[in-house]
């Protein structure tokens, strides 16, 4: 080790300015959202909402309502009255597969996709620190989580507001309220779904750094995600279902309701927050003791 | 190629600024307890606080269950809000819905009777509430007065609402954004009551009907406290003394301070999980909020009126939602059907419905056909001096299908069935 680095580490560490490491998140933001893929995959994402939309409205020209009876995603009966609710619908076609697939995606890539290419040792060179690269990785997958879900609800709404009416919103409990109660909801429903994406990013970062490649990390984390969703499924598995970080996904529809349900909401923020430390400091400690060969 | 290997201490965690390297394995060790001590504590924490809420049971002053009927019968919280969760756990097998022997005894019959004509999107409250009779459901119950009551059962991405303000009674199904309206009779059950549907799961109601079976076939004891939805609350133990009957055992679980049933269970004789199990989860007895009951059909949902004549029937089938709960209580308003026995182990004798669940597949036993196949798969074939027939069971209620059509359903045993049928 040289005088220069250890002098740099160490001046690294004395004094980490906080503009320092936020240049630190905004490249690696920069890296993930100036992909092509990572651009596909929101642009796959905002279609969802337009397919959705176009669908409800030529099932409905004729007079009648969507999914009578009670089937198709939930919510999907309302669209015609309330182009709000193509938001709540498509949040709820996405959040099953598409939302955490593209998650699942980015977190996978995250740390394995730079040893692949062989840029991780030039990250590493750089005075950061392996914990403060981790959380700057962390940190960018979150916004692409925030991303992807305020680019699904901000198609769906422009959707819904091109095809179908606005106004007053009735919330699942019967209970009207009006528009702009409804569009501070649909934030709140937006907000919920990106917070459940949380689990699935700290899951896919730590599958990251347990292999040098990318295509690896992402397979396995978005085969995990189909695996829990299965094992979700079963009823003779209930035991371990509320340890599975789908379980409460759908909860964000009980923001709809009046007053608001909170008990499964806050399992779901309880559940989230305790897979990002679980498998946020297995990446910690996998990545910080692991050797870098590419 | 150089191997590019995490600079100690760079991180500021594992760093002792000694500036030599320590052995791999140990550092690795260490920083992979991180993760697992992480899920351990949670572990733990989530262990401690199930043992925290099923333990601790309050310090109360001694009661004696005449006492404790007394206090709930004199109990007056008119206003309440809450949470209850129920779970039913009849052990039927899980059939398609029209054939599930679940509503065959009480009210399989009559539901189709009046509410059968719209079967695809039946809004009606009697229709929905048979969902509570398997499963575990989340209910949340508000009420202010005997005429101002709201019942929602909370589903995935959805709500089934009731809502009663005076004589109004609405429904509101989110899943099909449906409206059910129909008018509450009023004194129809002489008194202020509510219409049944409006409470069939919860536990007061469940007590209520308990305590009205109570006689001197029965023993009543309390047996120790409990905490229920963070209050504390005296078990009362009901004990039917009659060999004949199913019913092991009903603890109601008492809210010491002002009477309110919170905590409803229901086991069956044979042992195992609870067959009825309604408790709140959360409950307050503050005035709800007045626009709880506010209802106006929401903009392009679709409204059925509910025909007044149909209101006999509907009555009958109130607490079907909680059928095993009281197994021979929801019967006996049935026109066409007759009870033998009593309390506990009366059963209740009826013709059986044409073309409705089990009786259709009465008739197909006798040609042997994919019905009877069905049936002797289901029931199990029994013969005496009424002829023979199939007993069907499940861990409450047994019915008895003889094959001229006579169907016999109560909360007892084969053999007190069989008995009963051969008189």
């Amino acid at each position: 080790m040289s005088q220069a680095e250890l002098t740099t580490a160490a001046a690294g560490r004395a004094a980490p300015s906080p503009l320092w490491a936020l240049s630190l998140f905004r490249s690696e933001v920069g890296t993930v959202f100036r992909r092509w893929r990572t651009i596909a995959l929101l642009g796959v994402l905002a279609a969802v909402p337009v397919l959705v939309g176009i669908a409800v409205k030529m099932e409905t020209d004729d007079g009648g309502a969507a999914g009578h009876g009670g089937g198709g995603p939930a919510f999907i009966s309302q669209v015609t009255n309330n182009g709000l609710f193509l938001v709540f619908t498509s949040l709820a076609a996405t959040l099953p597969f598409f939302l955490p697939m593209a998650v699942g995606v980015v977190a996978g890539d995250s740390v394995a996709g730079e040893a692949s290419s062989g840029t991780l040792r030039y990250l590493l060179v750089a005075p950061a620190g392996r914990t403060r690269l981790l959380l700057a990785k962390f940190s960018a997958t979150l916004a692409f989580c925030c991303a992807a879900t305020l680019t699904v609800a901000a198609s769906a709404l422009a959707v819904g507001a091109i095809l179908f009416p606005l106004g007053d919103v009735t919330l699942i409990s019967g209970v009207t309220v009006s528009f702009g109660e409804g569009l501070l909801r649909a934030l709140a429903v937006a907000g919920a779904v990106a917070l459940s994406l949380v689990g699935i990013a700290a899951l896919g970062l730590f599958v990251s750094t347990l292999t040098n490649s990318g295509i690896a990390a992402m397979a396995t984390t978005v085969g995990l995600l189909i695996t829990a969703q299965i094992v979700d499924q079963f009823p003779q598995l209930h035991a371990v279902q509320p340890y599975l970080f789908p379980h409460y996904w759908l909860s964000f529809a009980d923001l709809l309701r009046a007053p608001v349900y909170w008990d499964q909401l806050l399992d779901n923020v309880g559940l989230q927050a305790l897979y990002a430390a679980v498998f946020g400091s297995a990446a910690w400690a996998r990545f910080t003791s692991k050797d870098v060969t590419a | 190629m150089a191997r590019i290997e995490p600079t100690h201490g760079s991180d500021g965690t594992a760093g002792t600024g000694e500036g030599t390297r320590r052995p791999h394995g140990r550092r690795r060790a260490v920083r992979y307890a991180v993760p697992v001590a992480v899920a351990g504590v949670a572990a733990a924490s989530i262990g401690i606080g199930t043992a925290l809420a099923s333990s601790g049971d309050p310090d109360l002053p001694k009661i004696s269950a005449q006492d404790l009927i007394a206090k709930m019968a004199k109990s007056d919280a008119q206003q309440l809000s809450g949470t209850v969760k129920v779970t039913t756990d009849l052990g039927l097998p899980s059939l398609p819905s029209g054939l599930s022997l679940g509503d065959a005894p009480g009210g399989g019959k009559a539901g189709h009777g009046s509410a059968g004509k719209d079967a695809g999107a039946d809004t009606s409250p009697q229709a929905k509430l048979t969902e509570l009779a398997s499963g575990t459901h989340t209910l949340r119950v508000a009420a202010d007065g005997p005429d101002k009551q709201r019942l929602s059962i909370v589903e995935r991405a959805a709500e089934y609402s009731l809502i009663r303000n005076g004589d109004q009674v609405w429904a509101y199904d989110s899943k099909s954004n449906t409206v059910h309206h129909s008018t509450a009779p009023k004194d129809a059950h002489g008194g202020n009551e509510a219409p049944q549907e409006l409470r069939g799961a919860s536990p007061q109601e469940l007590a209520k009907k308990t305590l009205a079976a109570v006689d001197d076939s029965t023993s009543v004891t309390v047996d120790g406290t409990a905490k229920v939805a963070g209050r504390d609350a005296y078990q009362l133990v009901i004990k039917p003394k009659a060999a004949e009957t199913t019913v092991g055992a009903v603890r109601i679980a008492v809210d010491a301070q002002n009477g309110v049933p919170l905590k409803f269970t229901l086991s069956p004789k044979g042992g195992g999980k609870a067959v009825v199990d309604a408790a709140f989860t959360k409950v307050g007895f503050g005035k709800p909020a007045a626009d709880t009951f506010d209802f106006k059909p929401p903009k392009g949902a679709k409204v059925t009126e509910d025909k007044a004549d149909g209101k006999g029937g509907k009555d009958a089938k109130g607490g079907k939602g909680a059928e095993g709960g009281h197994g021979r209580d929801g019967a006996p308003d049935l026109s066409g059907m007759n009870v033998l026995g009593k309390s506990w182990t009366s059963i209740a004798e009826l013709k059986a419905p044409g073309g409705v669940g089990s009786g259709s597949g009465a008739k197909g036993s006798k040609d042997a056909g994919p019905a009877g196949a069905l049936l002797d798969s289901l029931g199990s074939k029994v013969s005496g001096s009424f002829g023979s027939g199939h007993v069907f069971s499940t861990r409450l209620v047994n019915a008895l299908v003889t094959d001229d059509g006579k169907v016999y359903v109560g909360a007892v045993t084969k053999d007190a069935l069989i008995k009963a049928a051969s008189k």
